[in-house]
């Protein structure tokens, strides 16, 4: 956590509707999104919004179809407008750029992958991987080459000369994401990139993302409705509600203290014990090493990973390795305790 | 007496209508019949509409109807001369652009012109057998002596719907970035589109002499240039609103996005338009022919007034075949363009 704040969003509100500036006083002061909708006819998009989206980071933004997501990713390069607040990147405020500095910011700051790919049906797989180098008015012969290489990285060697109409939609995807890398800009912007893919290549994609991601060090802003994708990818997790923010913080932690009825219900649904990892329930060492472990397991692994080791023996007990060194214990009655589901409340989300 | 004497009278009007009695204008043939006739019983059945001409009958200080047209004549009389000052030097490189056409056309031989059209043909559709399909039409309408008019028609369309597309991809271009401009331009492509064709040339034939090839340019360009704006207009609202967003979020620069997405994009659309825009202006171009247009429409029109029943026909058929023949091969380059970008 000690990666410096890239993007930050302060105070961010958007209010769909002819007056959004009159209806953003009611809600100041306090009128809800039904009643506002149902007696001043505007829609509340976003309220008070804070997050800090730190350099190097994937911090996804998770929330259910209305929660706000999609429209809060669109205003980090203004394709969205908002009625108040502040989004500022490296600490200049997007919000009082002109065109110009806009189309600039646009250009070689941020790149974004798209739900539906949004490739051009017109152009070739390559030419389409070197859109956002065309667009800044790099020449051709340069960044087909550079284009050639994303694609090659994101495993479509030899596809180059293809349109887009003639490859799958993982594929397609996979272009988006050649498209959006060889802009090389610090920034990706990642709205729903994976939804419209079936689960197994679904998996693959977060795979190539992760193993992306180890070698780049991108900011990276990940829209997903999916759960398991969040707490797969996210380094930093916000769960959006009705435009609003219901809790953010380090995944492992929102998953053991969930502070909402609404996240409860959300994480009662998933396998606990594949998405925990042992760091974020361990006891630290605080004197020797126990001489009883029965083995060592890895700060990182999956709770799922020391049942493996343990062959479902509840007695053992292990040490946590962290770079080769011991820096705390585990032992499996603990870890069962960890997996007790926490039960969906009566007044959780599956009602919405 | 006329029916609405009453109201006159008893709206206490009659001196004014009586005034100038004596200016009355000429008299129309029902008047004559009229006064040799006998008074016609009134009864609920007859009531007759209260028209321009009925109220004249009754008082004459009201207009007749034949006023009405005469008026709408003499207004468009009065700003002819304003209009053609305008609009006669504007318009004028139409009439060069127009005979040079056609004298290229005529003037090119028939064994270089045949294999110029067949490589057109080809590069369009890539078909040998449309091309095969091309070469024996016009061979056919060469054998049978239709040739220098069929070039004379190609000729005219060759001009008329390049210019339509050189106008109305612009135009439908700017309607489909502003949504006033659609709604005013809208109503005048409607207007151009259902208006009798007949109507375009009365003006047209005060305003330009009847000598003059720009007369019937003009005529054919308003009607045949509706379908290509408006396609134009349509193909690119319709571009995936997605596909948009993406150019946005690059940074595109209107000129980008408008040359680099929209238009590729809406190309299949905009060549249906120009599919459309050229079959009109060969629909017209036989109408042309009532003002001097050279060309098939020429031989139809002479089967029409001499009652030269084959001599119609047979041109007629020819225009038949030149209509298979463009519409063949702008279809073909369509399905190329549709083939290209499929989603």
């Amino acid at each position: 956590m000690t990666n410096d704040i890239k993007v930050s969003i302060r105070d961010l509100y958007k209010i769909f509707g002819d007056d959004p500036e009159a209806a953003l006083q009611h809600v100041l002061n306090g009128t809800s999104k039904p009643d506002l909708l149902k007696e001043h006819g505007h829609v509340l998009g976003l309220k008070d919004i804070n997050i800090d989206i730190r350099a190097g980071e994937i911090t996804v933004i998770m929330g259910l179809s209305g929660s706000g997501k999609s429209t809060l990713i669109r205003h980090l390069n203004r394709l969205i407008e908002p009625t108040a607040g502040e989004v500022s990147v490296d600490g200049d405020n997007v919000l009082d750029y002109d065109e110009k500095k806009l189309r600039e910011l646009r250009r070689l700051t941020m790149s974004m992958v798209f739900q539906k790919f949004a490739l051009l049906p017109h152009r070739t797989v390559l030419d389409n991987a070197g859109t956002m180098l065309n667009v800044r008015g790099v020449k051709k012969s340069k960044y087909l080459a550079e284009a050639d290489k994303w694609l090659k990285r994101v495993g479509l060697e030899g596809y180059g000369g293809h349109y887009p109409h003639q490859l799958s939609g993982g594929m397609q995807q996979r272009v988006g994401i050649a498209r959006a890398l060889t802009s090389n800009s610090p920034i990706m912007l990642m709205d729903e990139a994976f939804s419209a893919l079936d689960p197994l290549i679904r998996t693959d994609m977060q795979d190539l993302l992760l193993e992306l991601q180890l070698e780049l060090q991108k900011t990276i802003v990940f829209i997903t409705h999916d759960l398991d994708e969040a707490l797969k990818l996210a380094d930093h997790l916000v769960i959006l509600k009705d435009g609003y923010i219901v809790q953010q913080g380090e995944p492992q932690h929102i998953l053991l203290n969930p502070n909402d009825p609404y996240i409860e219900d959300f994480v009662s649904d998933i396998n606990r014990a594949r998405v925990l990892r042992i760091r974020s329930i361990m006891t630290p060492l605080t004197g020797d090493i126990p001489a009883n472990a029965h083995g060592e397991v890895d700060y990182d692994d999956t709770l799922e990973s020391m049942i493996a080791l343990s062959g479902g023996d509840t007695s053992h007990a292990y040490i946590v390795m962290r770079d080769k060194k011991p820096v705390g214990t585990l032992d499996m009655s603990n870890l069962v305790k960890a997996l007790v589901p926490r039960l969906a409340t009566e007044e959780g989300a599956r009602k919405y | 007496m006329a029916y609405y004497d009453f109201a006159f009278d008893k709206l206490g009007l009659r001196d004014w209508c009586d005034a100038d009695k004596t200016s009355d204008g000429p008299v129309s043939m029902a008047d004559l019949l009229a006064q040799t006739g006998v008074e016609q019983e009134q009864s609920a059945f007859t009531i007759p509409f209260p028209s321009l001409d009925e109220l004249h009958d009754a008082c004459a200080a009201v207009g007749q109807s034949r006023d009405v047209t005469k008026g709408v004549e003499n207004g468009f009389l009065a700003i002819k001369d304003v209009l053609r000052y305008v609009l006669d030097p504007l318009t004028q490189p139409l009439s060069w652009i127009l005979e040079s056409s056609i004298s290229t056309f005529e003037s090119t031989p028939w064994w270089l012109m045949l294999p110029i059209l067949a490589v057109i043909v080809f590069l369009t559709s890539r078909s040998v057998r449309l091309v095969g399909f091309v070469m024996l039409s016009l061979m056919f309408l060469a054998f049978v002596d239709h040739y220098d008019h069929s070039m004379q028609t190609l000729a005219i369309i060759f001009v008329c719907a390049t210019l339509c597309v050189l106008l109305g991809v612009p135009i439908g271009i700017a309607m489909s970035r502003s949504d006033r401009l659609q709604r005013m331009i809208i109503p005048v492509l409607d207007m151009l589109q259902t208006l009798p064709p007949f109507v375009y040339l009365i003006p047209l034939i005060f305003l330009f002499s009847i000598t003059e090839p720009k007369l019937y340019g003009i005529a054919i360009i308003l009607y045949a240039i509706v379908p290509v704006i408006r396609l134009t207009n349509l193909g690119i609202r319709l571009v995936d609103a997605d596909v948009i967003e993406a150019a946005n979020s690059f940074g595109m620069t209107n000129k980008q996005k408008l040359f680099g997405v929209q238009i590729p994009l809406a190309l299949p659309n905009i060549m249906a338009g120009v599919n459309q825009t050229i079959m009109m202006s060969l629909a017209m171009v036989v109408i042309a022919s009532l003002v001097s247009a050279p060309g098939l429409g020429v031989l139809v029109l002479r089967g029409i007034r001499n009652l030269e029943l084959g001599v119609g026909l047979v041109a007629g058929f020819g225009v038949v075949l030149l209509a298979i023949i463009l519409d063949r091969v702008t279809k073909a380059a369509l399905d190329r363009v549709n083939a290209a970008q499929r989603h």
